[in-house]
């Protein structure tokens, strides 16, 4: 048999800030799954996908088929006629719509969520949101966003979600007081520990972005400070940005360090004094630090490899690193957001190796030949690396348990501990 | 386009995936975008593979429409290939690439490799998962069969030469196909006939070249192996079979029409083998199973395969029966037309779940997605087909095939039932308060009341003018709850058709008298 041993055609590449920059086969969600979260988050929202049975049956995979209550998420599975004619498929849409909000009265606002076929067929959503915002106006609102595999990895789908949203946020009045958006979709729980937080530092007009209604959209401004809660909303900070809002460069708050770092960035945009903010924190900060204490005992000196998933595996290595003492083998993130990141990648270990985007099976090379303690990889990794003896740990968990703050600190090293206390308790 | 909140099945390249990871030393280059490589955890989550199915995704970004697309297919067959090694390819589109026309198929053969590299087109706008693993076993089979055989008619045999077979239909992902194929193996080799291949599972393109050498074909799922059997009788004159072995009389059936195929006598091993479902469904405590109301609904074989068992070897009265799978339709409508109920043919699970809320059966035979509405019902529920969970992967050996398999179906059909004595004594002293509505019951807690977010719980349009005086509302609470709901339909159907409009204890006594249990 011949073998044609080809040079593979999808280079990577070493860029001169030692980040490698990889463009092969991605092994990652699309941004549709986001859905998964954010349609439990909002809770009068409904997330209707206009796309295909590929699209349907993702997220319900994703979601590993929660059926305990009807979800707010379907999907207008696109068939063989409506590729045929556009406005066919604007009038069907238009019917599945009203079908949808017939049933669900209780929606007040609707995403049109863009798939790889919609956009590749060129099905405007953002018209036919428009559209469909007028016909069931004042009741329903109507918007729309891409979580489109072609333009978003996994969590991407949150921030083209919440971009969409920050046209809709009503202007603060002039010369209003200066308020703190925090954003990113954060367990209920996280949220409110965080608003009693910035309650005793004195800041006192908070909100969040998504909200838990769409009737409490919050306001914002030239006075509004916005406090991004997680890495991967460059597309909805730029239109705050826009909209004259004013980020505050900060770390993100997982861990100890992070949340301390977090809490501070906020709390100094907002004037308060550092004896102060040290005063209400180093309770909370010395607490996480108490429950990480034993974590650490277990993970240091481990060495972890995380792949690519949801763009928060610079913040989780920083912590990794830092506060649990684990060694970075090699951080892969599906997009390197290098603004939003300064203050993460300060921090990270000067070695590191950091690498952008994804060839799904020269980074499994890699990861077999380090060997690493631990492996931080998506569902479809797991078992198989499992098989060949290493230990993992699935990265989705991250994104779906409440991992932010100083009370959930020892919960997010907890995670990491499990599989390696786990093959030390198995004797088969 | 459809409105659709859970589907029964996946796309057609998921059928793909499901004839590829079967096989060995197959690869199956997609292309397709990074949110479609969530189909790995199909396999390696649902039902723990400890291999990652034999996929390569091209995963392109938008970018990449311009033009290169087709570039990035080629290298990633090439390297896929490189890598692999495999000795055959299937290449194809996902529903987006099959928007784009990039030709997957003519672009993988242009390169000409050392191996066949077999193109599929699955129309992912008409066509779902099944379909797709049907239609791809049938090309991958068509393609290496027919290249080894030329066309000739099978070997000749020797006289006194054993009888041979393949068997076909086990996929990844299949709803207990693991087990069923070894239940049919055994059974198959206790009458002596040989096993040429099994396929696709864990059968190499090698194996696939040498089918034609068989006697017959034994089809353990029509829906993936009937299209690739018929052509197999059409190229190479093999028959196949048609009966499903679920269920005790199915399985005596099937067994003799694989003697019969085979030319061997099967009485010796129908003599001798035996499954202990017949006297487990005769001995008395079975009496309680008479006539439960069940609801069946799955792929259409294991519906049909289920209706049977039921009716005939567990004394069940069928009272719904449906698929989602609209290419077996026929085989439901006829089945159904024996049972005397309307046909449910659907993929749209809101469906499913209103027909069950208004026939209110006691058992609900189905998929995932019906142990769900079961659940949310309150109803006992088995599952009984795919789409599958990771519990529907058990440790154990759990075939629905064969003895053994009807066996499985006795212990997982009746067990979520009540059992007899119990439900006689819940029936007779409804007040004591550890048998309250939501006391812990090993049928798990009642259904809790209106679940919130209201879900759709179809209740029975209740009349306005008709009302319940208070007694007769507090005598149906001694009812247990699982038949309540019954109760109350049959008695307000009772009064409406007598135009009565309060319902008394005589009433509700009325109805019982006029309805039976
Ligand atoms: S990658 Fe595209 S086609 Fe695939 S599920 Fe995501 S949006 Fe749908």
């Amino acid at each position: 048999m011949t073998i044609h041993a080809q040079p593979c055609a999808v280079p990577s590449t070493v860029s001169p800030d030692g980040v490698l920059r990889e463009r092969g086969q991605r092994e990652v969600f699309c941004g549709l799954t986001g859905i998964v979260w954010l349609h439990r988050k909002i809770q009068d929202a409904f997330f209707l996908v206009v796309g295909s049975r590929t699209c349907a049956h993702l997220i319900q995979s994703a979601a590993g088929v929660m059926i305990f209550a009807e979800p707010r998420f379907a999907t207008a599975i696109m068939e063989e006629r409506d590729l045929a004619g556009l406005v066919d498929a604007n009038d069907e849409l238009d019917r599945i719509v009203t079908q949808l909000l017939a049933r669900r009265p209780e929606i007040k606002l609707l995403f049109l969520v863009g798939s790889c076929p919609s956009e590749v067929i060129k099905l405007d959503l953002s018209r036919a949101a428009l559209r469909l915002s007028q016909r069931f106006s004042p009741g329903v609102r109507v918007l729309n966003y891409s979580g489109s595999g072609i333009e978003t990895t996994f969590t991407q789908g949150e921030d083209a979600c919440l971009a969409s949203l920050v046209p809709v946020l009503p202007a603060a009045d002039r010369g209003a007081r200066p308020s703190l958006l925090v954003v990113g979709a954060l367990a209920d729980v996280v949220e409110d520990q965080f608003r009693r937080t910035f309650t005793a530092l004195g800041i006192d007009q908070v909100s969040f972005l998504p909200p838990r209604r769409s009737s409490e959209l919050p306001a914002i401004g030239p006075e509004t400070r916005v406090l991004l809660a997680q890495p991967f909303l460059g597309d909805t900070a730029r239109a705050l940005e826009e909209r004259g809002c004013r980020r505050i460069p900060a770390p993100f708050p997982l861990g100890g360090e992070g949340t301390a770092l977090w809490l501070a960035a906020a709390a100094e945009a907002f004037g308060v004094s550092r004896a102060h903010v040290d005063r209400t924190i180093a309770p909370l900060k010395a607490r996480a630090e108490r429950a990480l204490a034993r974590y650490r005992a277990q993970l240091a000196g481990k060495r972890v490899f995380l792949f690519p998933d949801s763009q928060i595996e610079i913040p989780l290595a920083r912590f990794l690193a830092r506060e649990i003492g684990m060694e970075l083998v090699e951080v892969g993130t599906p997009y390197l957001h290098r603004d939003h990141l300064a203050a993460e990648l300060k921090l990270l270990p000067q070695d590191v190796l950091l690498s952008e985007g994804q060839d799904v099976e020269r980074q499994l090379d890699r990861c077999r030949a380090a060997r690493p303690d631990l492996v931080v990889c998506g569902l479809g990794l797991a078992n198989p690396l499992e098989a060949e003896g290493l230990t993992t740990k699935w990265s989705i968990e991250l994104i779906f348990t409440p991992i932010q703050g100083f009370e959930q600190a020892g919960d997010l090293a907890e995670l990491f501990a499990r599989p390696l206390l786990r093959q030390t308790r198995l004797a088969v | 386009m459809q409105l659709s909140v859970w589907t029964y099945e996946g796309p057609p390249h998921i059928g793909a995936m499901r004839i590829a990871t079967a096989m060995r030393d197959v690869h199956y280059v997609l292309h397709a975008p990074q949110g479609d490589t969530y189909a790995d955890l199909l396999f390696t989550m649902i039902e723990r593979r400890d291999r990652r199915p034999p996929v390569t995704y091209t995963t392109f970004q938008a970018r990449d429409l311009g033009g290169d697309t087709a570039d990035l297919l080629q290298s990633a067959v090439r390297a896929a290939y490189d890598r692999f090694q495999p000795q055959a390819m299937i290449v194809g589109a996902s529903c987006t690439a099959e928007l784009i026309q990039d030709d997957p198929g003519g672009l993988a053969q242009a390169l000409r490799l050392p191996i066949p590299v077999i193109p599929l087109e699955l129309p992912a706008y008409q066509r779902k998962e099944n379909w797709g693993a049907s239609e791809t076993f049938y090309r991958i089979v068509r393609a290496l069969a027919a290249s080894s055989a030329d066309g000739s008619p099978r070997r000749e045999k020797e006289t006194g030469a054993r009888p041979v077979c393949n068997l076909l239909g086990p996929t990844a992902l299949g709803f207990r196909h693991r087990d069923d194929l070894a239940e049919v193996t055994r059974q198959v080799v206790e009458l002596g006939i040989e096993i040429n291949v099994v396929a696709p599972w864990n059968a190499t393109p090698a194996d696939l070249a040498r089918l034609p050498l068989a006697d017959f074909n034994i089809v353990l799922y029509p829906e993936i192996a009937a299209t690739a059997a018929q052509w197999l009788q059409r190229q190479f004159g093999q028959p196949y079979t048609r009966t499903i072995p679920i269920g005790v009389t199915a399985t005596r059936e099937f067994i003799a029409e694989v003697a019969q195929l085979a030319g061997v006598d099967a009485a010796p091993v129908l003599a001798r083998t035996e499954s202990r479902l017949p006297w487990y469904s005769r001995s008395v405590d079975s009496t309680y199973l008479t006539g439960k109301r069940v609801f069946i609904f799955g792929d259409a074989t294991h519906a049909v395969a289920a209706a049977r068992v039921a009716t005939q070897e567990l004394g069940f009265e069928v009272v719904g029966l449906g698929t989602y799978s609209r290419e077996f339709a026929r085989e439901i409508r006829e089945a159904a037309a024996i049972y005397g109920v309307e046909p449910l043919i659907t993929d749209d699970y809101l469906e499913v779940e209103a027909r069950v809320g208004e026939l209110r059966p006691e058992l609900v035979l189905g998929t995932q997605m019906e142990r769900h509405i079961a659940k949310r019902l309150g109803v006992p529920c088995a599952v009984i087909s795919s789409p599958c969970h990771v519990q529907d992967f058990p440790a154990r050996y759990s075939p629905q095939m064969g003895f053994e398999g009807a066996n499985v179906l006795f212990d997982t059909w009746v067990h979520p039932l009540m059992m007899g004595l119990e439900e006689h004594l819940l029936g007779m002293f409804r007040e004591d308060h550890e048998f309250a509505d939501h006391a812990p019951s090993h049928l798990g807690a009642a259904p809790a009341a209106p679940a919130s977010p209201p879900v759709r719980v179809v209740e029975p349009v209740t009349s306005t003018e008709l009302a319940w005086a208070s007694d007769a509302e507090r005598e149906l609470t001694k009812i247990p709850f699982f038949v309540r709901g019954k109760a109350r339909r049959n008695t307000e159907r009772f009064a409406r058709e007598r135009n009565v409009n309060l319902i008394t204890l005589e009433t509700l006594y009325d109805a019982k008298a006029h309805f039976g249990r």
